[in-house]
């Protein structure tokens, strides 16, 4: 008996924390907002971190999407192959590709590649005490860590997204005609027939909500670490947060990307 | 220095409790800190020293009580007044806190960038004024990675008065620095409160130091305020919990020996 009260009162507790992280979140993303909206506006910080968050993940964006474009293509191209109707490649590795792979992909290659390293970011410098020199110095965080960070996933992510989309629809287009005889007149006139306005439309919009989703996730991560255990915990701690960013992110895009499909 | 009106005082605590959960950190503090003198908070590890600064300083809401921080309550202010009220201060961190990725005039230019509209050329000049005051005026350029233990808190002092600030706060300034470059921070520390006039308050309990700037003492222990006074007040007093830190004695350890091995064991 005492062992199953001790379950439930870990699982209580564990549900407690998760939704004081996701309060935490929004609340976070209120303070963004309302600093957004307040001046001084200052362009720099977020030209600085769409580098960072942008140029620098545009390798792993092409060299992914690219792989990504050339598996679509292998598989579409098999099993269409089985019903005798290849010309439908260029339209099948489309559709794939800009409703769903794309910015999911993308999405997730940011995670792993920037959203890790803006929570290790940020827990570092709240462990170093660099959040609470910035408060003294009446300097709000929000305003100056957490704000340029959020703008830049929201652009970011949706430019990230149409390289990755670009270029995977030609990784489709050396499988399917270089490789494997396809016309190229039907992978392309198949692709342009079958993909309408709200498709390209829906793959922007998820673009844009993980954009903001990942970067809002790995900021209050690492920012609010020190409201955690892990917050005690110095370097382990950090580590923690960063591998709790990058899970709790991939999940989001995950569910997001079927709530976002499910009421398009 | 408790009773004294509001208005001669920097700093007025009165009544100063902080609750972390069930355990009771600090229990009824009441502390002023007059204007221009350098008030030096000192106690044990533990003793809640830094839990009071970061009271004073609005990083950490009391449970009750009321801090008077130039004319601001910090305990029920808002944010908005709260942040006016640190406008007129600056805070040397005890590691420096320096902003990793900005070189040191960048981490001391900050604050001016932030709340003034001087031009560029001022904002340097101004730099390179607070760097010299602190002998830093060579590293103007390096990163704090490329810093020593003692050129990062002279670079975070440099930081702290780059606003001209009426109150300073220092924590823990001497730790881990060799005794010639303690000494040195401390100086600075007195031609600070020389030159500028600025009120400094100091969380420390390096023995050395507190006696050569301080001129009033307040010492802490377990979270109370168990004395404040004078440097000789201090050194005259006959509280064997004050003579054991200044004479360096260790901390009273186990009285009930019985008692302790049973909680070795476990068996309570």
């Amino acid at each position: 008996m005492a062992s199953i009260a001790k379950h439930v009162e870990s699982l209580g507790a564990y549900c407690i924390t998760a939704m004081e992280q996701t309060g935490r979140t929004f609340n976070m993303l209120l303070q963004v907002l309302w600093e957004l909206l307040h001046p001084p506006y200052r362009f720099y910080p977020i030209v600085r971190q769409m580098y960072f968050i942008g140029a620098r993940s545009l390798t792993l964006i092409i060299v992914s999407g690219v792989t990504i474009g050339m598996v679509l293509g292998l598989q579409f191209y098999n099993i269409l192959q089985r019903f005798g109707s290849v010309e439908l490649l260029g339209a099948g590795v489309a559709l794939g590709v800009i409703r769903e792979l794309g910015p999911v992909m993308t999405a997730l290659m940011v995670v792993g590649r920037a959203g890790s390293s803006i929570t290790a970011e940020l827990g570092i410098m709240r462990i170093t005490e660099q959040v609470d020199a910035l408060e003294c110095m009446a300097i709000s965080p929000d305003k100056f860590l957490i704000a340029p960070k959020v703008v830049a996933g929201l652009l970011s992510v949706p430019l990230l997204t149409m390289v990755f989309d670009f270029v995977a629809l030609f990784g489709g287009y050396f499988v399917g005609v270089k490789m494997f005889g396809v016309a190229e007149g039907s992978y392309w006139n198949g692709m342009t027939d079958a993909v309408e306005w709200q498709d390209v439309r829906l793959g922007l919009e998820k673009s844009f909500v993980f954009g903001v989703l990942v970067t809002l996730i790995c900021c209050s991560r690492g920012f609010y670490m020190h409201l955690t255990k892990a917050g005690s915990q110095g370097a382990e701690g950090v580590s923690s947060a960063t591998t709790d960013a990058v899970v709790l992110s991939s999940i989001a895009v995950l569910f997001s990307d079927f709530l976002i499909g499910a009421l398009a | 220095m408790t009773g004294n009106t509001p208005t001669t005082n920097a700093i007025t605590i009165r009544d100063l409790v902080v609750d972390y959960g069930p355990r009771r950190i600090l229990n009824g503090i009441n502390l002023d800190v007059p204007h221009g003198q350098i008030m030096v908070i000192m106690g044990q590890s533990g003793a809640g020293k830094s839990t009071l600064l970061r009271c004073i300083l609005g990083l950490k809401k009391p449970t009750s009580g009321s801090i008077q921080m130039l004319g601001t309550d910090i305990a029920t202010a808002s944010r908005k007044e709260i942040y006016k009220a640190r406008k007129q201060i600056g805070v040397a961190f005890q590691g420096g806190a320096l902003f990793s990725s900005m070189s040191v005039a960048e981490n001391i230019q900050l604050a001016l960038h932030e709340h003034t509209d001087l031009d560029e050329k001022t904002i340097q000049i101004m730099t390179r004024i607070k760097l010299d005051m602190v002998n830093l005026l060579e590293a103007e350029n390096l990163m704090p990675s490329e810093l020593s233990g003692g050129m990062a808190k002279r670079a975070a002092l440099a930081r702290a008065i780059i606003m001209d600030p009426k109150l300073l706060f220092f924590d823990e300034p001497s730790s881990g620095l060799d005794p010639s470059t303690a000494a040195e921070l401390d100086q600075l520390i007195l031609t600070l409160k020389k030159g500028m006039g600025i009120t400094i308050v100091v969380v420390t309990h390096e023995l050395d130091s507190i006696f050569k700037i301080a001129d009033h003492i307040a010492v802490m222990k377990d979270g109370n305020l168990i004395l404040t006074g004078t440097p000789q007040e201090i050194i005259d007093s006959t509280n064997p919990e004050i003579q054991g830190m200044l004479n360096r004695k260790p901390r009273e350890t186990i009285v009930d020996t019985d008692a302790h091995l049973r909680r070795l064991t476990g068996d309570f």
